[in-house]
């Protein structure tokens, strides 16, 4: 995904009709096109046939531990924030197998698995997406050893953003720098315009695959007045958005409050259920399993999401080293918002709210620090600035 | 690529199953693994399996699954003779590993059920309480659900076989819930799931098809039963119905017992909350 040779191209306009070409070319090019729709009362990211399977006049209401379907008054086709999926499940699948083995007289043959030969194509990545993607490629691309896996499904993946038009309840993209506006590494970037009689989608290009696919597409110039119009938008979203999380000073603040009374209390109510680490778009842990068949002839090793809320995960010689809930909410926390950076040269989070609305009990990572700041204790010190103390 | 590798024992290990207070449910699951009941008999000598075959060698065995709870001062007995034949010994389901069902009479008065019951109670010898083998001797795997997973079943056999630890991870259902794509039934629905504080292993079967997780593989590890209550009642549901749902299956496992009899006192004092 290098951005185009020439960088002066122009924005342009795609029609509703214009955007089911784009999916006819994009599959007509071989990739799997994958999008939002609406399965069992959600948005959901799944194999997109057509335009008539996104969710036409579908909005959202999202509130901590809170997700319902609604019905807009328009037949906006992005019309909604983000929902429980997110792009890794296509990037780094929650179930991957990596090799198999047999025996074989007297030796015992490896196979790798099978990997993906369809190219990905994704529609209606969001600002929030785009820089956990990014995120993800620093974890699994960047440095010295690369993840084949995610690679393979990355290297020649084609990204349709979206930016949005209307803010979810637990967003809090715009005080993470991430959103609304789709920015960073994409194809295409549309911005959604609906309104008195009028749909269509305002197009940015930025790559030299988007360009090209543009190309085919029926659109027109954009006029300064349709770009105008997307400006509006977006900033009409982000002024919308209810919750933020401190722009400054989150890292020091919770490596200098490690054993602040507020983590006592989230534990009290946080069920170590692991929701909000396999619906984060960049948490990225797994773990490895063997497995053999009865004749003890067979064995494979998969990999599968894992979470820092498992007490297996922190499973060391003679126990796990985070045999409690506060030390387990604790790690997770810290590491997101404060030694990922120390890590991965980033905060961990992009602010998409998932986990806020996706725990079953609504416990709320920007209200966690708000508390911890509001009466912080200064009783870690920077002796723990590893972010490494246990309980 | 090849490696040399050691030539398996030639003698096969033997295999035993014993069954205490129960539906038969989970010896069936191994029954019912048909595509891979060749295997396990290729794999094992199956010495004692009373569901599946006629014939009875006495003495050790190696690898003994015993299902069902301990309810009668027979079977109490005979438990201890079943340990001592037994090189390793995995408990199957959820009445071996939790009292099962059954265990609901360990909140009620059983002479009362009987006499309810039965025209000559007196005939009867049972106990009190129906309790998980664990009470009685000392277990080397417990196996959850009600019934088992065969996937997992295969797998603690297999495990056992080539001498490594079984995958049966004790974390929440809720990750396997993720995993599988689906949206959950409590925040998009407000629907009771016992997900975030059951013991994966189903799949998350019930919430792939929209209900709430029931708990049949019992607590997780460090479940938090209360913080899930409070929410459950939050989202409308009765203190009523939330007492009945931690005493199915696994009503005398440890979390879901002390949680419903905590909801049970919340009643008793008339307020309907438990806290
Ligand atoms: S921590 Fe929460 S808000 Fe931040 S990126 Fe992860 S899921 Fe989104
Ligand atoms: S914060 Fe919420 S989603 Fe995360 S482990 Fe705790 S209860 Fe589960
Ligand atoms: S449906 Fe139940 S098991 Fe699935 S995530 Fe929600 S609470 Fe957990």
């Amino acid at each position: 995904m290098n951005p185009p040779a020439d960088a002066d191209v122009s924005p342009a306009v795609l029609t509703v009709d214009g955007f089911q070409c784009l999916i006819d070319e994009l599959q007509r090019r071989g990739y799997r096109v994958i999008g939002p729709t609406v399965a069992d009362g959600a948005i959901v990211y799944d194999d997109l046939a057509s335009v008539d399977a996104l969710p036409r006049g579908v909005g959202d209401a999202q509130d901590a531990g809170r997700y319902r379907l609604t019905r807009r008054d328009d037949e906006a086709l992005f019309g909604y924030a983000v929902g429980p999926h997110s792009w890794k499940r296509f990037l780094n699948p929650p179930r991957l197998k990596l090799w198999s083995s047999r025996r074989e007289g007297d030796g015992v043959r490896v196979e790798p698995a099978p990997e993906p030969r369809q190219p990905l194509a994704f529609i209606g990545v969001r600002g929030c997406e785009l820089r956990a993607i990014a995120i993800q490629d620093r974890v699994f691309l960047g440095g010295r050893y690369v993840d084949r896996p995610y690679d393979v499904r990355r290297r020649g993946a084609f990204i349709v953003a979206v930016s949005c038009g209307t803010a979810g309840g637990t967003c809090f993209c715009t005080s993470m720098g991430s959103g609304p506006r789709a920015q960073g590494d994409f194809d295409l970037a549309l911005t959604e315009i609906v309104d008195a009689g009028e749909h269509h989608f305002v197009v940015e290009v930025g790559s030299d695959a988007g360009r090209e696919i543009m190309a085919q597409l029926p659109s027109r110039d954009a006029t300064s007045a349709d770009c105008r119009q997307a400006e509006r938008i977006v900033a009409a979203t982000a002024a919308s958005m209810g919750r933020s999380l401190p722009a400054e000073g989150v890292r020091e603040l919770l490596l200098d409050n490690l054993d602040h009374p507020r983590w006592d209390q989230v534990a009290e109510r946080c069920l170590s259920c692991a929701n909000c680490t396999m619906v984060c778009p960049t948490c990225f842990c797994s773990s490895v399993e063997d497995s053999s068949d009865l004749a003890s002839e067979e064995t494979a090793r998969e990999r599968r999401w894992d979470s820092c809320f498992t007490t297996d995960f922190a499973y060391l010689h003679g126990g796990s080293v985070r045999a409690t809930t506060r030390a387990r909410y604790r790690q997770w926390m810290t590491h997101k918002l404060a030694t990922w950076i120390d890590q991965f040269g980033s905060s961990g989070c992009v602010g998409c709210g998932r986990c806020i609305t996706w725990c079953p009990v609504g416990i709320d990572i920007t209200e966690e620090v708000r508390a911890i700041a509001a009466a912080p204790a200064r009783t870690g010190g920077s002796d723990h600035a590893d972010g490494h103390a246990q309980d | 690529m090849a490696t040399k590798l050691p030539r398996k024992p030639a003698s096969k290990p033997r295999l035993a199953v014993f069954k205490f207070t129960s539906c038969d449910g989970c010896q069936l699951s191994l029954l019912d693994c048909e595509d891979e009941l060749l295997a396990i008999a290729g794999a094992v000598d199956i010495a004692y399996f009373p569901e599946a075959t006629r014939s009875t060698l006495r003495g050790r065995y190696d690898l003994v699954l015993v299902e069902g709870s301990i309810t009668t001062p027979e079977e109490q007995a005979r438990v201890l003779d079943v340990r001592r034949r037994a090189r390793f010994l995995v408990t199957l389901g959820a009445c071996a590993t939790a009292g099962g069902i059954q265990a609901l009479r360990n909140f009620a008065d059983v002479a009362e059920f009987s006499a309810a019951v039965y025209a000559s109670p007196e005939h009867l010898r049972t106990l009190a309480t129906s309790t998980a083998i664990a009470a009685h001797v000392p277990v080397d795997f417990e196996l959850r659900g009600c019934p088992i997973s065969k996937a997992q079943l295969l797998e603690v056999v297999s495990a056992f076989l080539i001498g490594r630890r079984p995958v049966v991870p004790p974390h929440s259902v809720c990750m396997e819930c993720k995993a599988a794509g689906n949206v959950c039934v409590t925040v998009a629905q407000a629907r009771p799931c016992l997900g975030p504080v059951t013991h994966a292993g189903c799949g998350a079967l019930c919430p792939s098809y929209d209900r709430g997780c029931y708990g049949c593989f019992g607590p997780k590890e460090t479940p938090n039963a209360a913080a899930l209550s409070e929410r459950l009642l939050q989202q409308g549901l009765q203190a009523q119905e939330l007492l009945r749902l931690y005493r199915s299956f696994n009503a005398d496992a440890p979390a879901f017992r002390d949680e419903s009899l905590r909801i049970e006192a919340g009643l008793r004092n008339h307020t309907g909350d438990p806290s």
